[in-house]
Protein backbone atom coordinates (compact mmCIF):
# COMPACT_ATOMS: atom_id res chain seq x y z
CA UNK A 1 0.00 0.00 0.00
CA UNK A 2 2.77 2.44 1.01
CA UNK A 3 4.88 1.35 -1.90
CA UNK A 4 1.96 2.10 -4.55
CA UNK A 5 2.19 5.26 -3.19
CA UNK A 6 5.66 5.71 -3.73
CA UNK A 7 5.37 4.28 -6.83
CA UNK A 8 2.96 6.94 -8.07
CA UNK A 9 5.28 10.26 -6.96
CA UNK A 10 8.20 8.44 -8.47
CA UNK A 11 6.50 8.20 -11.64
CA UNK A 12 5.31 11.68 -11.81
CA UNK A 13 8.37 12.79 -11.43
CA UNK A 14 9.61 10.56 -13.87
CA UNK A 15 7.12 11.72 -16.25
CA UNK A 16 7.48 15.33 -15.72
CA UNK A 17 10.83 14.81 -16.21
CA UNK A 18 10.74 12.90 -19.45
CA UNK A 19 8.10 14.93 -20.89
CA UNK A 20 10.70 18.49 -20.34
CA UNK A 21 12.15 19.06 -23.32
CA UNK A 22 14.84 21.24 -21.31
CA UNK A 23 18.05 19.41 -19.87
CA UNK A 24 16.90 20.38 -16.23
CA UNK A 25 15.66 16.94 -15.51
CA UNK A 26 17.81 13.30 -17.17
CA UNK A 27 15.74 10.49 -15.57
CA UNK A 28 17.54 8.19 -17.68
CA UNK A 29 20.17 8.22 -15.40
CA UNK A 30 17.66 6.08 -12.90
CA UNK A 31 15.21 4.96 -15.92
CA UNK A 32 14.47 0.80 -15.36
CA UNK A 33 13.97 0.49 -18.75
CA UNK A 34 17.46 1.45 -19.95
CA UNK A 35 20.06 -1.46 -18.81
CA UNK A 36 22.21 1.32 -17.00
CA UNK A 37 19.54 3.00 -15.69
CA UNK A 38 18.46 -0.76 -13.83
CA UNK A 39 21.95 -1.08 -12.64
CA UNK A 40 21.87 2.46 -11.67
CA UNK A 41 18.66 1.98 -9.50
CA UNK A 42 19.42 -1.43 -8.51
CA UNK A 43 23.21 0.26 -6.63
CA UNK A 44 21.05 2.69 -5.30
CA UNK A 45 18.45 0.74 -3.68
CA UNK A 46 20.71 -1.83 -2.21
CA UNK A 47 21.60 0.84 0.17
CA UNK A 48 18.88 0.10 2.02
CA UNK A 49 20.06 -3.45 3.88
CA UNK A 50 23.21 -1.38 5.14
CA UNK A 51 20.52 1.65 6.44
CA UNK A 52 18.39 -0.57 8.11
CA UNK A 53 20.80 -2.85 9.36
CA UNK A 54 22.58 -0.03 10.78
CA UNK A 55 19.91 1.60 12.09
CA UNK A 56 17.96 -1.84 14.01
CA UNK A 57 21.30 -2.78 15.76
CA UNK A 58 22.11 1.03 16.56
CA UNK A 59 18.36 1.34 18.37
CA UNK A 60 18.90 -1.58 19.96
CA UNK A 61 22.10 -0.87 21.33
CA UNK A 62 21.20 2.63 22.64
CA UNK A 63 18.09 1.13 24.26
CA UNK A 64 19.91 -1.08 26.11
CA UNK A 65 22.49 1.82 27.13
CA UNK A 66 19.79 3.77 27.90
CA UNK A 67 17.94 1.62 30.55
CA UNK A 68 21.68 1.30 31.95
CA UNK A 69 21.71 5.30 32.51
CA UNK A 70 18.27 5.99 33.66
CA UNK A 71 17.70 3.34 35.94
CA UNK A 72 20.82 5.26 38.40
CA UNK A 73 19.10 8.52 37.06
CA UNK A 74 15.91 7.71 39.37
CA UNK A 75 17.51 6.81 42.27
CA UNK A 76 17.56 9.01 45.82
CA UNK A 77 21.12 9.53 46.21
CA UNK A 78 22.53 12.32 44.57
CA UNK A 79 26.09 10.72 44.24
CA UNK A 80 24.40 7.94 42.39
CA UNK A 81 22.15 9.90 40.09
CA UNK A 82 25.65 12.02 38.88
CA UNK A 83 27.40 10.28 36.54
CA UNK A 84 23.95 9.48 34.60
CA UNK A 85 23.19 13.14 34.47
CA UNK A 86 26.70 14.12 33.35
CA UNK A 87 26.28 11.29 30.70
CA UNK A 88 23.38 12.52 29.75
CA UNK A 89 24.45 16.24 29.72
CA UNK A 90 27.78 15.32 28.00
CA UNK A 91 26.81 13.13 24.94
CA UNK A 92 23.92 15.10 24.45
CA UNK A 93 25.89 18.20 23.62
CA UNK A 94 28.35 16.60 20.86
CA UNK A 95 26.98 16.70 17.52
CA UNK A 96 27.00 13.14 15.66
CA UNK A 97 29.65 14.23 12.94
CA UNK A 98 32.53 15.39 15.42
CA UNK A 99 31.60 12.23 17.32
CA UNK A 100 31.59 10.34 14.08
CA UNK A 101 35.18 11.49 13.37
CA UNK A 102 36.05 11.08 16.48
CA UNK A 103 34.90 7.35 16.76
CA UNK A 104 36.35 6.32 13.80
CA UNK A 105 39.45 8.16 13.41
CA UNK A 106 40.68 9.22 16.99
CA UNK A 107 39.45 6.13 19.07
CA UNK A 108 42.15 3.70 16.85
CA UNK A 109 44.83 5.89 18.05
CA UNK A 110 43.91 5.58 21.50
CA UNK A 111 44.09 2.15 20.92
CA UNK A 112 47.15 1.97 19.47
CA UNK A 113 48.77 4.08 21.81
CA UNK A 114 47.56 1.22 24.37
CA UNK A 115 49.25 -1.59 22.49
CA UNK A 116 46.18 -2.44 20.99
CA UNK A 117 45.80 -2.94 17.06
CA UNK A 118 42.11 -2.18 16.62
CA UNK A 119 40.62 -0.63 13.42
CA UNK A 120 37.14 0.18 13.54
CA UNK A 121 35.35 -0.33 10.34
CA UNK A 122 33.02 1.83 9.25
CA UNK A 123 29.90 -0.12 10.08
CA UNK A 124 30.64 -0.53 13.87
CA UNK A 125 32.01 2.50 14.20
CA UNK A 126 28.71 4.00 12.46
CA UNK A 127 27.01 1.80 15.08
CA UNK A 128 28.80 2.48 18.03
CA UNK A 129 28.41 6.27 17.53
CA UNK A 130 24.94 6.24 16.04
CA UNK A 131 23.99 4.34 19.88
CA UNK A 132 26.04 6.44 22.04
CA UNK A 133 24.72 9.62 21.23
CA UNK A 134 21.14 8.34 21.00
CA UNK A 135 21.49 6.40 24.34
CA UNK A 136 21.55 9.84 26.17
CA UNK A 137 17.72 10.55 25.01
CA UNK A 138 16.66 7.39 25.08
CA UNK A 139 17.96 7.27 28.65
CA UNK A 140 15.72 10.70 29.38
CA UNK A 141 13.06 9.04 27.61
CA UNK A 142 13.29 5.69 30.51
CA UNK A 143 13.37 7.96 32.90
CA UNK A 144 10.48 10.05 32.60
CA UNK A 145 8.72 6.66 31.84
CA UNK A 146 9.79 5.40 34.84
CA UNK A 147 9.32 8.59 37.11
CA UNK A 148 5.55 8.75 35.70
CA UNK A 149 5.10 6.01 37.61
CA UNK A 150 3.71 6.94 40.94
CA UNK A 151 6.01 6.52 44.19
CA UNK A 152 3.15 4.08 45.81
CA UNK A 153 3.85 1.42 43.47
CA UNK A 154 7.35 1.24 44.48
CA UNK A 155 6.10 1.39 48.46
CA UNK A 156 3.58 -0.76 47.49
CA UNK A 157 5.96 -3.71 45.81
CA UNK A 158 8.18 -2.82 48.95
CA UNK A 159 5.64 -4.40 51.32
CA UNK A 160 4.70 -7.13 49.89
CA UNK A 161 8.28 -8.06 49.69
CA UNK A 162 9.40 -7.42 46.67
CA UNK A 163 13.57 -6.42 45.98
CA UNK A 164 14.74 -3.72 43.62
CA UNK A 165 15.22 -5.79 40.70
CA UNK A 166 11.70 -7.75 41.05
CA UNK A 167 10.11 -3.97 41.71
CA UNK A 168 11.26 -3.12 38.71
CA UNK A 169 10.93 -5.69 36.49
CA UNK A 170 7.41 -6.81 37.60
CA UNK A 171 5.53 -3.65 38.68
CA UNK A 172 7.73 -0.54 37.73
CA UNK A 173 8.64 -1.12 34.23
CA UNK A 174 5.43 -3.07 32.45
CA UNK A 175 3.97 0.35 33.21
CA UNK A 176 6.20 2.67 32.54
CA UNK A 177 6.74 0.90 28.75
CA UNK A 178 3.55 2.62 27.72
CA UNK A 179 5.12 5.83 27.98
CA UNK A 180 8.24 4.65 27.17
CA UNK A 181 7.47 3.06 23.41
CA UNK A 182 5.77 5.78 21.66
CA UNK A 183 8.27 8.38 21.69
CA UNK A 184 11.18 5.23 21.93
CA UNK A 185 9.81 4.09 18.06
CA UNK A 186 9.96 8.11 17.41
CA UNK A 187 13.17 7.94 18.25
CA UNK A 188 13.98 5.25 15.82
CA UNK A 189 13.07 7.43 13.20
CA UNK A 190 15.37 9.69 14.16
CA UNK A 191 18.56 7.18 14.36
CA UNK A 192 17.42 6.89 10.25
CA UNK A 193 17.93 10.05 9.27
CA UNK A 194 20.98 10.43 11.27
CA UNK A 195 22.52 6.77 9.95
CA UNK A 196 22.90 8.91 6.60
CA UNK A 197 25.88 10.34 8.46
CA UNK A 198 27.73 7.00 8.24
CA UNK A 199 28.19 7.49 4.52
CA UNK A 200 31.31 10.11 5.90
CA UNK A 201 33.13 7.79 7.17
CA UNK A 202 32.88 5.22 3.83
CA UNK A 203 29.88 3.41 4.72
CA UNK A 204 27.90 1.72 1.84
CA UNK A 205 24.45 2.87 3.09
CA UNK A 206 21.71 4.17 1.19
CA UNK A 207 23.15 8.15 1.10
CA UNK A 208 27.12 6.73 0.60
CA UNK A 209 25.60 5.17 -2.63
CA UNK A 210 24.07 8.37 -3.67
CA UNK A 211 27.09 10.45 -3.55
CA UNK A 212 29.03 7.70 -5.75
CA UNK A 213 27.34 7.48 -8.65
CA UNK A 214 26.17 11.45 -8.14
CA UNK A 215 30.14 11.75 -8.71
CA UNK A 216 30.56 8.99 -12.10
CA UNK A 217 26.65 10.37 -13.31
CA UNK A 218 26.64 14.41 -13.15
CA UNK A 219 22.98 13.79 -12.52
CA UNK A 220 22.31 14.89 -8.54
CA UNK A 221 18.81 16.23 -8.92
CA UNK A 222 17.66 12.98 -10.09
CA UNK A 223 19.66 10.56 -8.09
CA UNK A 224 19.02 12.50 -4.28
CA UNK A 225 15.71 13.05 -5.26
CA UNK A 226 15.46 8.73 -4.99
CA UNK A 227 17.48 9.30 -2.06
CA UNK A 228 15.38 11.32 -0.59
CA UNK A 229 12.45 8.83 -1.35
CA UNK A 230 13.87 5.85 0.05
CA UNK A 231 13.94 7.67 3.19
CA UNK A 232 10.71 8.83 2.69
CA UNK A 233 9.55 5.27 2.83
CA UNK A 234 11.33 4.17 4.96
CA UNK A 235 10.83 6.62 7.83
CA UNK A 236 7.16 6.79 6.74
CA UNK A 237 7.11 2.52 7.43
CA UNK A 238 8.12 3.10 11.03
CA UNK A 239 5.66 6.21 11.46
CA UNK A 240 2.94 3.84 10.85
CA UNK A 241 3.87 1.37 12.85
CA UNK A 242 4.17 3.92 15.59
CA UNK A 243 1.08 5.10 15.01
CA UNK A 244 -0.66 1.31 15.24
CA UNK A 245 1.55 0.66 18.61
CA UNK A 246 0.45 3.55 20.23
CA UNK A 247 -3.24 2.77 19.14
CA UNK A 248 -3.05 -0.63 20.43
CA UNK A 249 -1.56 0.59 23.87
CA UNK A 250 -5.02 2.92 24.11
CA UNK A 251 -6.78 -0.39 23.20
CA UNK A 252 -4.77 -2.32 26.04
CA UNK A 253 -5.49 0.38 28.54
CA UNK A 254 -8.89 0.50 28.10
CA UNK A 255 -9.19 -3.30 28.57
CA UNK B 1 -6.34 -8.92 74.70
CA UNK B 2 -2.51 -7.66 73.42
CA UNK B 3 0.05 -10.38 75.20
CA UNK B 4 2.94 -8.38 77.33
CA UNK B 5 5.24 -9.25 74.10
CA UNK B 6 6.28 -6.37 72.71
CA UNK B 7 5.98 -6.39 69.36
CA UNK B 8 7.63 -2.66 68.19
CA UNK B 9 9.67 -0.56 70.30
CA UNK B 10 10.10 3.47 69.84
CA UNK B 11 12.40 5.33 71.50
CA UNK B 12 13.78 8.98 70.95
CA UNK B 13 12.27 9.01 67.73
CA UNK B 14 12.70 12.24 65.41
CA UNK B 15 12.73 12.80 62.01
CA UNK B 16 13.31 15.68 59.49
CA UNK B 17 12.05 16.72 55.93
CA UNK B 18 15.22 19.03 55.18
CA UNK B 19 14.11 21.84 57.87
CA UNK B 20 10.79 20.47 58.89
CA UNK B 21 10.75 18.38 62.19
CA UNK B 22 8.07 15.69 61.36
CA UNK B 23 8.48 13.70 63.91
CA UNK B 24 9.74 14.75 67.71
CA UNK B 25 11.11 12.54 70.13
CA UNK B 26 8.60 9.85 69.83
CA UNK B 27 8.46 6.84 72.65
CA UNK B 28 5.95 4.60 72.01
CA UNK B 29 5.87 0.79 73.10
CA UNK B 30 3.09 -1.49 71.12
CA UNK B 31 2.53 -4.97 72.39
CA UNK B 32 1.84 -8.05 70.38
CA UNK B 33 -1.61 -8.07 69.20
CA UNK B 34 -2.24 -5.15 69.95
CA UNK B 35 -4.51 -2.49 68.27
CA UNK B 36 -3.66 0.96 68.25
CA UNK B 37 -5.38 3.64 66.71
CA UNK B 38 -3.53 6.81 66.10
CA UNK B 39 -5.29 10.03 65.14
CA UNK B 40 -4.63 13.85 64.81
CA UNK B 41 -4.97 16.61 62.85
CA UNK B 42 -3.75 16.71 59.19
CA UNK B 43 0.19 17.55 59.46
CA UNK B 44 0.57 15.78 62.93
CA UNK B 45 3.02 13.30 61.96
CA UNK B 46 0.66 10.35 61.99
CA UNK B 47 1.78 8.79 58.88
CA UNK B 48 5.23 9.71 59.16
CA UNK B 49 5.33 7.55 62.04
CA UNK B 50 4.10 4.33 60.76
CA UNK B 51 5.97 4.64 57.24
CA UNK B 52 8.70 4.85 59.60
CA UNK B 53 8.07 1.27 61.13
CA UNK B 54 8.02 -0.59 58.01
CA UNK B 55 10.85 1.67 56.28
CA UNK B 56 9.25 3.69 53.86
CA UNK B 57 10.62 6.44 55.64
CA UNK B 58 14.27 6.65 57.00
CA UNK B 59 15.04 8.89 60.44
CA UNK B 60 17.45 10.74 61.47
CA UNK B 61 17.76 9.96 65.18
CA UNK B 62 15.98 7.24 67.85
CA UNK B 63 15.74 3.88 67.42
CA UNK B 64 12.55 1.40 66.08
CA UNK B 65 13.45 -2.58 67.35
CA UNK B 66 10.72 -4.93 66.09
CA UNK B 67 10.68 -8.07 67.77
CA UNK B 68 12.26 -10.66 65.33
CA UNK B 69 8.89 -13.09 65.77
CA UNK B 70 6.86 -9.81 64.49
CA UNK B 71 9.12 -9.08 61.57
CA UNK B 72 6.60 -9.46 58.76
CA UNK B 73 4.97 -5.95 58.36
CA UNK B 74 2.06 -4.98 55.76
CA UNK B 75 0.71 -1.81 55.10
CA UNK B 76 -2.88 -0.64 53.29
CA UNK B 77 -2.20 2.79 52.03
CA UNK B 78 -4.29 5.88 51.67
CA UNK B 79 -4.46 5.32 47.50
CA UNK B 80 -4.51 1.56 48.01
CA UNK B 81 -1.54 1.63 45.68
CA UNK B 82 -2.67 -1.54 44.12
CA UNK B 83 -0.77 -2.51 40.51
CA UNK B 84 -2.74 -1.61 37.73
CA UNK B 85 -1.60 -3.80 35.14
CA UNK B 86 -2.65 -6.66 37.01
CA UNK B 87 -5.37 -8.88 37.94
CA UNK B 88 -6.81 -8.99 41.31
CA UNK B 89 -5.52 -12.08 41.72
CA UNK B 90 -2.19 -11.26 40.02
CA UNK B 91 -1.89 -8.21 42.82
CA UNK B 92 -2.28 -11.07 45.21
CA UNK B 93 0.31 -13.91 44.41
CA UNK B 94 3.21 -11.46 43.18
CA UNK B 95 4.89 -11.08 46.17
CA UNK B 96 4.02 -14.72 47.78
CA UNK B 97 5.01 -15.62 44.57
CA UNK B 98 8.14 -13.55 44.05
CA UNK B 99 9.70 -12.75 47.57
CA UNK B 100 8.19 -15.67 49.28
CA UNK B 101 9.16 -18.60 46.46
CA UNK B 102 5.57 -20.15 46.70
CA UNK B 103 4.78 -21.97 43.63
CA UNK B 104 1.90 -20.11 41.09
CA UNK B 105 -0.86 -23.01 42.51
CA UNK B 106 -0.34 -22.01 46.49
CA UNK B 107 -0.32 -18.39 45.67
CA UNK B 108 -3.08 -18.58 43.82
CA UNK B 109 -4.91 -20.95 46.93
CA UNK B 110 -3.92 -18.38 49.46
CA UNK B 111 -4.64 -15.38 47.20
CA UNK B 112 -8.52 -17.02 46.85
CA UNK B 113 -8.69 -17.79 50.64
CA UNK B 114 -7.72 -13.85 51.35
CA UNK B 115 -10.32 -12.72 48.75
CA UNK B 116 -12.96 -14.79 50.38
CA UNK B 117 -11.78 -13.30 53.50
CA UNK B 118 -12.27 -9.82 51.94
CA UNK B 119 -15.92 -10.93 50.64
CA UNK B 120 -14.80 -10.74 46.69
CA UNK B 121 -13.54 -13.60 45.48
CA UNK B 122 -15.93 -13.38 42.57
CA UNK B 123 -13.30 -10.12 40.97
CA UNK B 124 -10.37 -12.43 41.08
CA UNK B 125 -9.94 -11.59 37.45
CA UNK B 126 -11.05 -8.30 36.97
CA UNK B 127 -8.74 -5.33 36.27
CA UNK B 128 -8.23 -2.98 39.92
CA UNK B 129 -9.62 0.15 37.96
CA UNK B 130 -12.91 -2.18 37.36
CA UNK B 131 -13.81 -2.16 40.88
CA UNK B 132 -15.04 0.40 43.02
CA UNK B 133 -13.02 2.14 45.96
CA UNK B 134 -14.36 -0.15 48.92
CA UNK B 135 -13.65 -3.30 46.44
CA UNK B 136 -10.25 -2.01 45.64
CA UNK B 137 -9.03 -1.13 49.45
CA UNK B 138 -10.56 -4.73 50.48
CA UNK B 139 -8.35 -5.76 47.46
CA UNK B 140 -5.18 -3.76 48.89
CA UNK B 141 -5.91 -5.69 52.25
CA UNK B 142 -6.00 -9.25 50.87
CA UNK B 143 -2.81 -8.07 48.92
CA UNK B 144 -1.04 -7.45 52.48
CA UNK B 145 -2.74 -11.10 54.64
CA UNK B 146 -0.91 -12.77 51.81
CA UNK B 147 2.10 -12.25 53.10
CA UNK B 148 0.85 -13.50 56.55
CA UNK B 149 1.93 -10.62 58.33
CA UNK B 150 2.45 -10.27 62.26
CA UNK B 151 1.94 -7.09 61.95
CA UNK B 152 -0.45 -4.86 60.31
CA UNK B 153 0.02 -0.49 59.23
CA UNK B 154 -3.28 1.17 57.51
CA UNK B 155 -2.48 4.63 56.76
CA UNK B 156 -6.04 6.57 56.57
CA UNK B 157 -7.42 3.42 54.70
CA UNK B 158 -11.06 5.21 54.24
CA UNK B 159 -9.93 8.38 53.64
CA UNK B 160 -10.23 8.41 49.94
CA UNK B 161 -13.38 6.48 50.38
CA UNK B 162 -16.64 7.42 48.83
CA UNK B 163 -18.97 7.62 52.16
CA UNK B 164 -20.95 4.71 51.46
CA UNK B 165 -17.93 2.49 50.88
CA UNK B 166 -16.18 2.87 53.90
CA UNK B 167 -18.13 0.38 56.24
CA UNK B 168 -17.29 -2.57 53.57
CA UNK B 169 -13.49 -2.03 54.50
CA UNK B 170 -13.86 -0.87 58.46
CA UNK B 171 -15.91 -4.65 58.67
CA UNK B 172 -12.76 -6.00 57.16
CA UNK B 173 -10.46 -4.30 59.72
CA UNK B 174 -12.94 -5.47 62.67
CA UNK B 175 -12.79 -9.01 61.51
CA UNK B 176 -8.89 -8.75 61.54
CA UNK B 177 -8.78 -6.98 64.69
CA UNK B 178 -11.02 -9.97 66.62
CA UNK B 179 -8.06 -12.42 65.08
CA UNK B 180 -5.92 -11.19 67.05
CA UNK B 181 -3.27 -9.23 65.05
CA UNK B 182 -1.15 -6.53 65.76
CA UNK B 183 -2.53 -3.53 63.66
CA UNK B 184 -1.44 0.60 63.98
CA UNK B 185 -4.51 2.22 61.98
CA UNK B 186 -4.38 6.18 61.30
CA UNK B 187 -7.45 7.13 60.61
CA UNK B 188 -10.21 9.34 61.89
CA UNK B 189 -12.66 7.05 61.94
CA UNK B 190 -13.55 7.39 65.49
CA UNK B 191 -16.49 4.76 65.76
CA UNK B 192 -14.01 1.94 64.32
CA UNK B 193 -11.45 3.43 67.25
CA UNK B 194 -14.03 2.80 70.05
CA UNK B 195 -14.53 -0.49 68.95
CA UNK B 196 -11.54 -1.84 68.05
CA UNK B 197 -8.77 0.10 69.69
CA UNK B 198 -6.81 -0.89 72.96
CA UNK B 199 -5.11 1.92 72.76
CA UNK B 200 -5.27 5.41 71.31
CA UNK B 201 -2.54 7.44 70.62
CA UNK B 202 -3.16 11.12 69.86
CA UNK B 203 -0.57 13.07 68.03
CA UNK B 204 -0.05 17.01 66.99
CA UNK B 205 2.77 19.00 65.86
CA UNK B 206 4.81 15.72 65.50
CA UNK B 207 4.21 14.91 69.03
CA UNK B 208 2.48 12.27 70.77
CA UNK B 209 0.24 14.75 72.94
CA UNK B 210 -1.44 11.88 75.18
CA UNK B 211 -2.22 7.80 74.99
CA UNK B 212 -5.19 6.24 76.47
CA UNK B 213 -7.60 3.68 76.32
CA UNK B 214 -10.65 4.53 73.85
CA UNK B 215 -12.79 5.02 77.26
CA UNK B 216 -10.11 7.34 79.27
CA UNK B 217 -9.49 9.38 76.08
CA UNK B 218 -13.10 10.17 74.74
CA UNK B 219 -14.80 11.10 77.74
CA UNK B 220 -11.79 12.71 79.43
CA UNK B 221 -9.52 13.82 77.02
CA UNK B 222 -6.21 15.14 79.37
CA UNK B 223 -4.82 17.82 76.54
CA UNK B 224 -6.70 20.78 75.37
CA UNK B 225 -5.31 20.23 71.83
CA UNK B 226 -6.85 16.99 72.42
CA UNK B 227 -10.30 17.99 73.67
CA UNK B 228 -10.42 20.61 70.41
CA UNK B 229 -9.58 17.86 68.47
CA UNK B 230 -12.66 15.18 69.33
CA UNK B 231 -14.53 18.22 69.54
CA UNK B 232 -14.10 19.24 65.95
CA UNK B 233 -14.20 15.66 64.57
CA UNK B 234 -16.82 14.28 66.80
CA UNK B 235 -19.70 17.56 66.10
CA UNK B 236 -20.73 16.09 63.49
Amino acid sequence: MRLNTFYAVFSLLLLTGCASTSNTWGWYVINPNTPSGLANIKFLLNGFGATISLSVIAALMSMAIGLFVALPSISQNRWVRLPSRVYVEIIRAIPLLPMLFWVFYGLPVIFKSMGLNISIDPFWGAIITLAISDSAFTAEIYRSGIQSVSKGQTEAAKTVGLNYVQTMRYVILPQAIRRILPPLANQFIYIVKMSAFASVIGMQELTRRANELVVTEYRPLEIYTLLILEYLVLVLIISFGVRWLERKMDADESK
Amino acid sequence: MPSTQHAIEITGLNKWFDDFHALKDINLTISQGERVVICGPSGSGKSTLIRCINDLETHQSGEIIVDDTQANIGMVFQQFNLFPHLTVQQNLTLGPMKALGLSKADAEERAMKFLERVRIPEQADKKPRHLSGGQQQRVAIARSLCMSPEIMLFDEPTSALDPEMIAEVLDVMTDLADDGMTMIVVTHEMGFARKVADRMVFMDGGEIIETGTPKEFFSTPKSKRCKLFLEQILQH
